[in-house]
């Protein structure tokens, strides 16, 4: 009995730290694949100094960052600052710990399953941390002391609640083909076709949904910098600062993991071993967002809400009445 | 004990905790951090008991999203915080008040015999808990999203109020 | 714009193409050659004219040409060059020491214009940083080159000055000097 639960905690740790190494590792090298694209995309080379091919500029960053001064401002809530850029990268990356790697494995007559966290409410707790989120961001924003930081945690708020309603609804259909909230069940489900092929509609609005969720480019108000300076990590510097871009980063592999669950087909796939083509799928969708950074401009805030609550909403609902629909019939 | 019930109890404590101090914040942003606090601790509560869904629905809904708007209200009113506790004289009718619901609760819980029995655990499990809603209590479930409904309606209609149709006669585009 | 009503068809099209052309844009861009130059590996020839740090040029027979003039250090809109002048052993001005802040210098070339004698130019390096403030304070020994700079055949003492060694109005284009007795009335 202690054994087996000894070996459980010990085979729980290492799944944690395997996650926690890939998903922080895989956020500072998408910051530096972020920063090469966008670069090429814009017919220049971007950060290529520090090592090969600049291959360690993100260490090089991450040691800046540790060295720089760490300002609080006068007159802000210390409590409350020093906390909120964690809430951000924590949130996400304990998301991390839902998202299924592949099949249950067996090792030395023990069922491993690949995932740190199975639970068959596993989609709803995704949707509740990237909802709590949202505190990290609006805590700090109201918290600086700064007008710009204010608009930008009001704006980040109002948004990510809209959208939030968006993100839930787009996966509704995605939970009725697979009949379970378990993300494991998501992808067993999805062994002959890929949900982005069955249900089409349910995935682009879940990566528009995402998108705002994310507050990458079309939807950053929260940050804009040519009108809120940097938005609610304006008063932010040294490591807390780096901390809000580890959260933003990690929640993009995020992404690149739930799109990749709910969507793709997680890790199946013909030829390739599981874990190849959940890396592929995992690390597409951020080559897209960062495709869609340099493509898109920023939405004006009145249309960002407008495209949330008169577009996103409806269709999802029609989506979903469509795929009950498609599913009675069946 | 056993370690589900340590937790059970901790996450009470927790909880409880959170909650005075939501009670007795003065500054409205940490009264909301607290807040959040409960809701998470209720949350946990629920998954020790069994019952991750309505866990997860409590964080999501009440945490995710009512405190956001909460907390987005106080952020756009712009309120000057004040700080540390309410003198407890303020206290008198609402502890009062919140006492004697409490007494009624354990009084009504007390007074029903099913009230007592455990449910057992798989129960509360997504799917049972979608048979029961809508097998079960449909029709409250529709009276409720219907009146909600209304409600979204209304204050739709509130929202546009006179200012909207102005802006639309004056030949701008209205919201 | 408000008039012409669009249908929703219409909209949803003319959207669509136009998100597909920006993604198209970028992707095009994505296999061209960056325009980056890269600096420090490659250094864009500058033009001569380029305004960078200054000298002190020589004539071609490798005398200094300043004179001392202080004109450069009245021209200067910020106060950056200071200089004391005194008489060399043949007789002519020059600068006993010439002193140019550079960590003040702005660089718009108007001592440039100011120097009778060509002397002091701007030359294209650009690129010359200094861990200490103090050392931009550059001395006469710095400053002085041995070349002429952008006019290396100009001999300021050919043409004007005090002819030192030769006699008077030997100077080119001078006339003979005149004897002041033979051209009374
Ligand atoms: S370039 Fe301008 S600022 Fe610099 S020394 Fe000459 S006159 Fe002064
Ligand atoms: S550099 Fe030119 S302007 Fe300046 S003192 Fe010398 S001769 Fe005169």
């Amino acid at each position: 009995m202690t054994v087996e639960l000894l070996i459980g905690a010990g085979v729980m740790l290492v799944k944690m730290a395997v996650a926690l190494a890939v998903a922080l590792g895989l956020a500072a090298y998408m910051i530096l694949l972020e920063r090469k694209l966008l670069g090429r995309f814009q017919v220049r080379y971007g950060p290529n100094r520090v090592g090969y091919f600049g291959l360690l500029q993100p260490l090089a960053d991450g040691l800046k960052m540790l060295l720089k001064e760490d300002i609080i401002p006068d007159g802000v809530d210390r409590r409350i600052f020093l906390v909120a850029p964690a809430v951000v990268a924590g949130m996400a990356l304990l998301a991390f710990m839902l998202v299924p790697f592949g099949e249950t494995l067996t090792i030395l007559g023990h069922a491993v399953p690949q995932v740190i966290v199975r639970t068959n409410v596993g989609l709803l707790l995704v949707l509740a941390l990237s909802s709590l989120a949202v505190y990290g961001l609006a805590l700090g924003a109201w918290t600086s002391d700064n007008k710009y930081s204010l608009l930008g945690g009001i704006r980040g708020a109002a948004q990510m609640i809209s959208y939030e309603l968006a993100l839930g609804l787009s996966l509704v259909p995605v939970v009725m083909r697979a009949r379970s909230l378990d993300l494991s069940d998501i992808v067993a489900a999805q062994s002959g076709l890929p949900f982005a092929v069955t249900e089409p509609f349910a995935f682009i609005l879940f990566i528009i949904a995402a998108l705002a969720e994310t507050k990458r480019i079309p939807f950053d108000l929260p940050e804009a910098e040519n009108e809120l300076q940097a938005g609610f990590h304006t008063e932010y510097s040294g490591m807390r600062f780096a901390l809000f871009f580890v959260g933003e980063y990690v929640n993009m592999v995020l992404l690149g993991a739930l799109i990749a669950v709910f969507f793709l087909g997680g890790w199946h796939g013909p030829v390739l071993p599981p874990i190849v083509w959940l890396g592929i799928k995992v690390l597409a969708v951020p080559v897209f967002l960062i495709w869609t950074r340099a493509s898109l401009p920023r939405l004006r805030y009145d249309q960002l809400m407008a495209l949330g609550w008169k577009v996103l909403v409806p269709l999802a609902l029609v989506n979903v009445l469509v795929t009950g629909a498609i599913l009675v019939a069946a | 004990m056993t370690p589900l019930g340590a937790l059970f109890y901790l996450f009470a404590a927790l909880g409880l905790g959170a909650a005075v101090l939501t009670a007795t914040r003065r500054n409205p942003v940490h009264a909301v951090c607290c807040a959040v606090a409960v809701f998470l601790s209720v949350g946990a509560m629920l998954a020790v008991l069994g019952a991750p869904l309505p866990g997860v629905l409590t964080v999501v809904v009440y945490a995710g999203a009512i405190m956001v708007l909460f907390l987005f209200v106080i952020m756009l009113l712009g309120l000057p915080a004040g700080d540390g506790a309410l003198p407890p004289g303020r206290f008198l009718v609402p502890a009062t008040l919140a006492a004697a619901t409490l007494v009624a609760l354990f009084a009504l819980i007390g007074a029903d015999p099913t009230a007592k029995t455990v449910l057992p655990a798989a129960m509360a499990g997504p799917a049972a808990v979608g048979t029961i809603l809508f097998d079960k209590y449909w029709l409250a479930v529709e009276a409720v999203s219907i009146l909600l409904f209304a409600a979204l309606a209304a204050v739709m209609l509130l929202g546009r109020g006179k200012t909207g149709r102005k802006i639309a006669a004056a030949g701008g585009r209205a919201a | 714009m408000a008039d012409e009503k669009q249908s929703l068809f219409g909209a949803v099209i003319e959207g669509a193409a136009g998100l597909a052309g920006s993604y198209a844009a970028t992707l095009t861009h994505l296999f061209r050659k960056p325009v980056t130059e890269q600096y420090p590996e490659y250094k864009r020839p500058m033009p001569t004219r380029t305004r960078g740090r200054i000298i002190l040029t020589r004539s071609p027979d490798g005398n200094e040409r300043c004179v001392a003039c202080y004109l450069c250090s009245g021209a200067c809109p910020v106060n950056c060059i200071s200089m004391q002048s005194e008489e060399g052993e043949n007789g002519r001005r020059q600068a006993a020491w010439f002193r140019i802040n550079f960590a003040r210098c702005i660089y718009c070339g108007l001592c440039e214009e100011a120097c009778p004698t060509l002397a002091l130019q701007l030359t294209p390096e650009f690129a010359f940083c200094k861990d200490d403030i103090a050392d931009f304070v550059y001395e006469k020994e710095q400053l002085l080159v041995d070349h002429g700079g952008k006019h290396p055949d100009y001999d300021f003492y050919a043409h004007a000055g005090i002819a030192a060694g030769t006699p008077k109005g030997s100077h080119i284009d001078e006339d003979e000097p005149v004897d002041v007795k033979s051209i009374m009335p």
